[in-house]
């Protein structure tokens, strides 16, 4: 029995954080669906809309391309994923599983990079992409290059992926290097589909990373038909700011496929695997 | 053999090693390079000032304010996200039902990007919006959010900290995971229940996370931007400009290249001690070499 009360108790605490967690959401909904008669800002707030209306998503969407900003952050947060995986992989492995001249450097050199933020370094990087043309003044492709570039490879993925090809036991290895198999044949053939639960938990976290982003594209981005979600929707935030209804309607559509995506990879964000993922 | 090994490891380091070069190593020298010059008179013949920049800054009454306002953000949110989180976590990590739905849920803020959630915010703080209605019917004046110096910068802290608690609850709860049952069964056995068996067992056992955790929400206040940008620009009367947003506004806005450069460097310094406390202290397990 008092097991009972102290886990009603619990509940009540719990439930209490998710509503906490979800009411700046649905008060945003409330909001969208909220029509042109009735005040936004009543007093006392009305949470269920009176004029119950889709009319501010379909105006936001005929007024701002938002369907545009999906397929742009997804691009760029696919390339971004690819390109993370590959790369990370590759030189985690010899840094796992190699013996060479020079390996320390090279894992200093990469440890190091995790000290650095990129907010201070974000300058030059612009100018690097500026002079590599990477910038949607010369080309889309190269628009989305000058978004995907920077973010390419960093050192939480790297040494994710080391640590998945430190739990692999060597004796594999050495088995396949009896039956003849080179470094290349043993990477892709063999180690790599045992990693495959860090490259999903690398590739996860890379894409709601990538696609949450702000501050890069926000400064790189001239065009608006290259615009992310992030930027897109900040974009519209101040051109509307006059009529809220607006702004919350776009900013939910915004985060569908984002939400869509968690709820269908949930297993991995709450099995508590993301111990690894730990950024700084 | 020697020589073929050591080119099978280049060969699988080169292309990471490529893009952190020009995406990282360059632009890291630039960046202190890029400070011991001035562009205020002539942004396409910089004058090599050497530490003229750093002096300019510290005697700038503007960016120790952003010094001050970065620290103030710190202190607002890092004891909440180390505290607060970890409570979450001993509450979900006991035997109850729907355990998921309250981790998903929880962990929502986390997956959405910070520009909408500040938009939410903007929404909430509005003076006549939701918070000020609750505020007034509790019996006190209406509070001017983002309006008022001294309360911007707790507006902005409580975005942040909306966003990061699942976060962090999640990393406390794979800690959780390690902790030996027969730890708890030992200290009830000693008579210990509820609070105190987590004060006994749990913080001990799991005090490297906590540590981890103190640094790295320590490390990611310093680099706040995206919520102050969204929600104030840095007003009213500069109380909720930070340094990267220092930064962003000099190297962005005002095009001065040096100033901005000298303030990432500053930032950098600031950083890096928490980092280094990260890498070879709380986590060295991973980076070992």
């Amino acid at each position: 029995m008092k097991i009972r009360i102290k886990n009603i108790f619990t509940h009540i605490i719990l439930i209490f954080i998710c509503l906490l967690s979800l009411i700046p959401f649905l008060w945003l909904l409330s909001t969208a669906l909220k029509g042109r008669s009735e005040n936004i800002f009543a007093y006392p707030p009305v949470f269920i809309p009176k004029d119950f209306t889709f009319d501010n998503f379909k105006e936001v969407l005929k007024l701002v391309p938002i369907i545009r900003y999906v397929i742009n952050s997804f691009i760029v947060a696919a390339s971004t994923v690819v390109l993370n995986v590959i790369l990370s992989a590759l030189a985690a492995y010899p840094l796992a599983r190699m013996e060479f001249k020079g390996k320390k450097i090279a894992f200093f050199a990469i440890l190091a990079t995790i000290m650095v933020p990129f907010q201070t370094i974000m300058l030059p990087i612009y100018i690097i992409t500026l002079k590599l043309h990477l910038i949607d003044s010369y080309s889309i492709t190269a628009g989305y290059l000058g978004m995907i570039m920077p973010f390419a490879v960093n050192a939480f993925g790297i040494f994710l992926l080391r640590q998945a090809f430190l739990t692999i036991p060597k004796e594999i290895e050495e088995s396949a290097v009896i039956d003849g198999c080179n470094s290349f044949q043993i990477f892709f053939k063999l180690l790599l589909p045992m990693i495959k639960p860090s490259v999903a938990l690398l590739a996860i976290f890379t894409f709601i990373g990538s696609w949450g982003e702000f501050l890069w594209p926000s400064i790189v981005l001239t065009n608006e038909k290259l615009f992310t979600l992030p930027v897109g929707i900040n974009n519209l935030s101040s051109a509307f700011s006059s009529d809220y209804r607006l702004v919350a309607a776009g900013s939910i559509v915004s985060i569908i496929p984002i939400v869509i995506f968690f709820l269908a990879l949930q297993k991995y964000f709450i099995s508590g695997s993301t111990e690894g993922a730990v950024k700084g | 053999m020697d020589l073929k090994k050591n080119i099978g490891a280049y060969l699988f380091l080169l292309p990471a090693f490529i893009v952190l070069l020009v995406f990282f190593f360059i632009p890291f020298f630039q960046t202190i390079w890029l400070s011991f010059f001035s562009y205020s008179k002539d942004i396409y013949s910089p004058d090599f000032i050497f530490l003229n920049n750093y002096i300019e800054l510290i005697k700038s009454p503007l960016f120790l304010k952003t010094i001050f306002n970065t620290f103030y953000f710190l202190i607002l949110c890092v004891p909440f996200l180390v505290i607060f989180p970890l409570f979450l976590a001993i509450l979900i990590n006991q035997n109850i039902k729907c355990k998921n739905i309250y981790k998903i849920i929880i962990y929502l803020p986390v997956i959405i990007s910070i520009v909408v959630v500040a938009i939410a915010f903007k929404w909430l703080y509005a003076p006549s919006g939701l918070l000020n209605f609750f505020i007034e019917k509790m019996g006190f004046n209406s509070i001017g959010w983002l309006s008022d110096p001294k309360i911007s910068m707790i507006s902005v802290a409580i975005v942040t900290i909306f966003k990061g608690v699942g976060y962090y609850m999640m990393i406390y709860l794979s800690a959780l995971m390690s902790v030996p049952k027969e730890l708890y069964e030992a200290a009830e056995v000693d008579g210990a229940t509820g609070f105190k068996k987590h004060m006994l067992v749990t913080i001990p056992h799991i005090m490297p996370m906590i540590a981890l955790v103190s640094t790295i929400s320590s490390i990611s206040a310093l680099k706040v931007f995206v919520e102050i940008y969204v929600m104030t620009r840095g007003g009213p009367l500069d109380s909720t400009k930070t340094i990267v947003y220092y930064i962003y506004e000099k190297a962005f806005e005002n095009l001065d290249l040096g100033l901005a450069s000298a303030g990432a460097v500053i930032l950098l310094f600031i950083v890096m001690g928490f980092s280094i406390l990260n890498i070879f202290v709380f986590e060295k397990d991973k980076y070992k070499v």
